[in-house]
This record gives C-alpha cells, structure tokens and sequence, in this order.
C-alpha cells in the first residue's frame, strides 16, 4: 500500500528543489531572476500540458488556447472592467476551465490523430476569434495591463507584481502549489487510472472504469492548470496578447515536456528552463532559433524519446515520480 | 458590377484556389493514407517549392516562360528530394509511430522555415507569369494564367490517378496502404515505397506552389493557411480517398472564395475551422469516407 503522501527521498528531493529555487531569488542577477520567472510561471503550463500528454497519453495541439484562456480571461477583466487581481485571476480559471470541459467533451469523442487535429483546430478557432474582436483585444500588438492594477490585495497589505523579487517569489508560489498537487496526484487512485489509461484503454474499459469520464476529467485538470499559468502571466508580467494563442504556444509546451521528460514530476520545469537557455544561448550567436528549436525536437524524438527526467528515471533512479 | 458577374467572378477565384488546393491536400493525402503519417510541414514543402520557383526563375533571363517552365520541371524534383532525405533519415527511425512522426515534422517545418528566412528573407517576391494574355469577358477581364492553373492542375490530378489505378506504381502503393505487412510478404520493399510516397507528396505541394507563385507572391510563413486549408479538405474528402480530396477542394476552395468575398476573410476562417472540426468530431471518417477499417 503507497501512502499518498510523498515519503522518504521523493519528499526530499522536491522540498530541495524548491529551497534551491526561494534561494536563488536572493543570489540570481536581475536578468536571469527575470528569466527564471519566466520560467518558474511557463513551467506550470507545462506540467498543466503533462497531466494530458504525460499522464493520461492524450497527444494535444491545442493546449494554447487554454493558456490564452487564463490570460485573457485576467487580462480583459482587469484592463475593461478594473478588476482586482484575485478576482480576475478566479476569471482566468474559471475561463480556462469552462473552455477545457467543452473541448474535452467533444474532443475526446476522438483518439489518436484525430484528437491532435481536432484540438490543433479548436485553438486555431480561438486564435482567430482573439484576432477577430481585436476592438477588445488589439489582436498581435495586445494589451499593456497598467502596473496600478497589478497589485495583489490582503487584508494585511498588498504585493506589488511589477516588483522583479515579489513576481519571482509568487511565480514560485504557484509553482510549487502545483508541483506538490501534481506530486499528489500522481499517487492518488485518479492519477494511477489515467496512468493506466494511456497504457491500456481497453482493459481498463473492460475492468469497469469509466473511461471517457476520467479522461475528461484529465483535460479538465490539465485545462485548469494551464489557464493558472496563462493567468499568472498576464498579472505577473502585464501584456496580453494573442501571440500566446497562436499553434506555436501549444507546440512549446509539447516540446518542454519531451525534453523534460513526460509523465515526470520535475520533467516540466527542467524542460522549459532548458529550453529557454538552449534559445537564450542560440540567439545570443545567430537569429535562426526556431532552427534550434526543429532540431532539438527531432533529436530529442529520435534519440531520447523519455526526455531528460525520463532516461534518468529509467537507468538510475527508479523511485522518480 | 451587378451580382452576377460579381458572383463569376467569386467562382474564377474560388476555382483556382480550388485548383491549387486540390494538389496540395492530394499529396497530403496520399503520404496519410499510405504511410499514416500526419505531416505537418507538408506546408513548408508548398513553401519551399514557391522560394525555389522564384530561384531559378531568376537565374535565368530572357522570356519570363523560360524561367517559369524551367521552375515547374526543377522546384517539385528538388523538394521531393529534401523529401526524401527527410524520411529517410528521420521518419523510417520512428518505425512511423503517429505521435512521434508528428513531433519529428513539426520539427521539419521548423528548420525548413527558419532555413527559408535566413537564406532567402523576410520579403515577399514575385514570380512573372510566363504570359501575361488576358481574356475579356463581357463584364470584366480575366488573366489568361489563372485558367491556365486550373487546367495544369486537372492534368496534374488525372495523371496522379492514372499512375495510381491503372500502373505497377500505384498497384505497389496500394497494396502497400492495404496491408503493410502482408505486401512486405510479397516481397514489396515497403521502406522504399514509403520513401517514394513521401517525396511524391511533398511534389505534389510543390507543383502546386510554382502554379500560384505568378499569383501571390513567394514568402517564408505562405505555408501556414494552405497547410491548414488542406488538412480540412483532406478530412471532409474521409483521410486516404482520392475522389473525396478533389470533392472536397473544390467544395472548400469555392465557398472560400465565394464566402472570403461577401464577409470578412477571417470570420470565414474561424467558421470554416470550427465546422471542419465539429465534423471531425461527429463524423471521423469524413463526408465521403468509408467507415474506418
């Protein structure tokens, strides 16, 4: 019997993990704090896409629209309507969640290549409905949220969110809030039945489960998670835009997953954070780093289909959840 | 213009996308339908062929016939060639896994597009019609090229099916798309037949792009709506079906440009998106498809 409950060196690990990343707040030059925001707040988008894609199996291209969902769904309420930061951000999840529940529903009734193209097309439909009411969104060039609305109230005070160590520290807020879930989940008798999804369907269909309930609860989750991280960013860093919305953003989060590893814990966050510097080292020597991006993701798919996390896991540390 | 010719007019447009269209979702189509393989840089391919055509059009001067033909004859055999390699050396080492074929040509698109900006720019360029003679009609003039498109592609079209139903070739390919293993029994050497089908299809794209490079011009993102726009005809046409593919271009490239016509052009995207998908969803085979084996 496994306790849900992370024991021993899991718990350790993680725990460490986050220490060393509340430390380098402290000793991370400007830049780079910047960069590790970044980060720290697109690695939650990842880990969102991983309950999907790692988890359950199921192979999205649409997964930016749920990012878009979270953004949008903070930014347009805080930009019109001058809504604080919780509410709007209870608006992005909300947002986020909604979307994820009615694609899901629809999406789901398809498997395999159909699913990728249905949810490539669903956000391609949300990608142009940003770009149709550009009246409202402004479309590409977006929206610039004010620094006097990005102030997160509590009844003892407020956080400045334009501040570089506030937005780091709640950026790593949020993150650990979902690593430990994450953490959580994948213990719980859920998060081993999606498991046991992606590995068999049709067993599982024959030992009584129901299915399609559990996978769209999955995309529903990892909805979820993917507009916290859409809305974080609009609060944190203040522009909204419907670049985020486009195929590439559902593409990257594929690509940070794979790289990190799929269905790991940490693979997200060792993922976006490498990516982020392989591009960041690229285009410090040559402007071609979508380049590195094509030839990153076919090596990684030829050589290293487990990602980094994964290899790991499977020659040396097999307790890695 | 009354609504009539207005309406005639609609038509030309919306049968020369059609046109183009058809070719490319073909080639889409055959690389699905016998290798399962969803190729998502099948749109770079469309690009590629457009940059070369502009290439070698302009390598050589004289009539701008001269450089157009030699574009027509070298850009496709180029791209099948990239093509080839491609499969090759990336998709054959996937055992062509679904999944991991899409990522490794979502990769593809990416190296194929940044190889376009960095070498041939971030601009726009035209390609010379290589005549510019136009027929006129009653109401309005027509370019004599663009009807000329329509007709290269129906050839184009009728030889692909020649070569599949009535040739060795296409007996191979489809008994390759039939049954893999069982033609592998028979002794079809099933790596290269995938090959073939692959560079054949990213031809395909590129013919396709040297007919509409006199029309629009040659640009590095001019991948991204026909890839889209085929990947819809494919699915109405049911994915692997030859005569629903030509259906269904003809179908999408007429309200296309019937419908881009009367309302905004990005409205009728996000409806066209939307519907496709619902179809996808409530119909996986397809309008025309047979139900899936």
């Amino acid at each position: 019997m496994i306790s849900l409950l992370p024991r021993g060196k899991t718990l350790v690990l993680h725990i460490g993990i986050v220490l060393a990343l509340l430390a380098l707040n402290f000793i991370l030059p400007e830049y780079h704090r910047g960069v590790f925001s970044r980060v720290l707040v697109l690695a939650v988008f990842a880990m969102g896409y991983n309950i999907a894609f790692g988890y359950t199996g199921l192979l999205s291209l649409g997964h930016a629209m749920f990012f878009a969902a979270g953004l949008y769904g903070a930014g347009l309420t805080i930009y019109h309507l001058d809504w604080g930061v919780w509410p709007a951000f209870a608006m992005g999840l909300a947002a986020g969640l909604a979307l994820a529940l009615l694609v899901g529903a629809l999406a789901l009734r398809t498997t395999g290549v159909a699913f990728m193209i249905v949810t490539l097309m669903f956000a391609q439909v949300f990608y142009l409905t940003t770009l149709y009411f550009t009246t409202y969104t402004r479309g590409e060039e977006g929206l610039v949220l004010r620094q006097q609305a990005r102030v997160l109230a509590f009844p003892g005070g407020a956080l400045d969110l334009s501040d570089p160590s506030t937005r780091y520290l709640v950026a790593l807020t949020l993150f650990t809030l979902v690593l430990g879930a994450v953490l959580f989940l994948v213990r719980a008798p859920f998060g081993r039945s999606l498991v046991a999804i992606k590995e068999n369907e049709e067993r599982m269909r024959m030992l009584g489960y129901d299915v399609f309930a559990n996978k769209l609860l999955s995309v529903a989750l990892s909805g979820l998670v993917c507009a916290a991280s859409g809305a974080a960013y609009a609060v944190l860093f203040g522009y909204v835009g419907s670049g985020f919305a486009a195929i590439q953003y559902s593409i990257l989060p594929l690509l940070w997953v794979l790289l990190g590893g799929a269905a790991t814990t940490l693979g997200p966050l060792i993922g976006t954070l490498l990516m982020f510097y392989v591009i960041d080292l690229a285009s410090s020597h040559t402007t071609a780093h979508l380049l590195v991006v094509g030839l990153v993701l076919i090596g990684l798919i030829l050589y290293f289909p487990k990602g980094i996390v994964g290899t790991i896991r499977e020659r040396w540390a097999p307790w890695l959840p | 213009m009354a609504f009539g010719p207005y309406l005639l007019l609609a038509t030309l447009e919306g049968l020369v996308t059609a046109a183009v269209l058809s070719l490319m979702a073909l080639g889409l189509s055959l690389v699905f339908g016998v290798m399962r393989v969803v190729n998502v840089a099948h749109g770079e391919f469309y690009m590629l062929g457009a940059v070369l055509a502009w290439w070698f059009s302009t390598m050589l001067g004289g009539h701008p016939a001269v450089g157009f033909l030699l574009a027509l004859v070298l850009s496709p055999l180029v791209v099948a060639a990239v093509a080839f390699v491609a499969e090759r050396l990336v998709l054959s080492r996937l055992n062509y896994e679904p999944e991991a074929t899409i990522v490794a040509t979502i990769g593809l698109l990416y190296i194929i597009q940044q190889l376009a900006l960095s070498f041939y720019g971030a601009d726009a360029r035209p390609v010379e019609a290589p005549f510019s003679y136009r027929i006129q009609l009653p109401w309005f003039g027509y370019s004599a090229y663009k009807l000329a498109v329509i007709a290269a592609s129906a050839l184009m079209m009728i030889g692909t099916w020649f070569v599949l139903t009535r040739t060795k070739i296409g007996l191979v390919m489809r008994a390759t798309q039939y049954d893999r293993e069982t033609a592998q029994a028979f002794g079809i050497p099933v790596g290269k037949v995938y090959a073939g089908v692959f560079a054949l299809g990213a031809a395909l794209a590129a013919f396709a792009a040297v007919l509409i490079v006199p029309i629009q011009q040659a640009h590095y993102l001019m991948g991204h709506d026909p890839l889209l726009l085929s990947f819809i005809v494919v699915i109405i046409g049911g994915l692997g079906s030859l005569r629903g593919t030509v259906v269904a271009a003809i179908l999408i490239g007429l309200s296309d440009g019937i419908v881009s016509m009367f309302f905004s052009p990005t409205l009728a995207k996000m409806l066209a998106t939307f519907l496709v998908a619902m179809v996808l969803v409530f119909r996986p085979q397809g309008l025309f498809g047979a139900a899936a084996r």
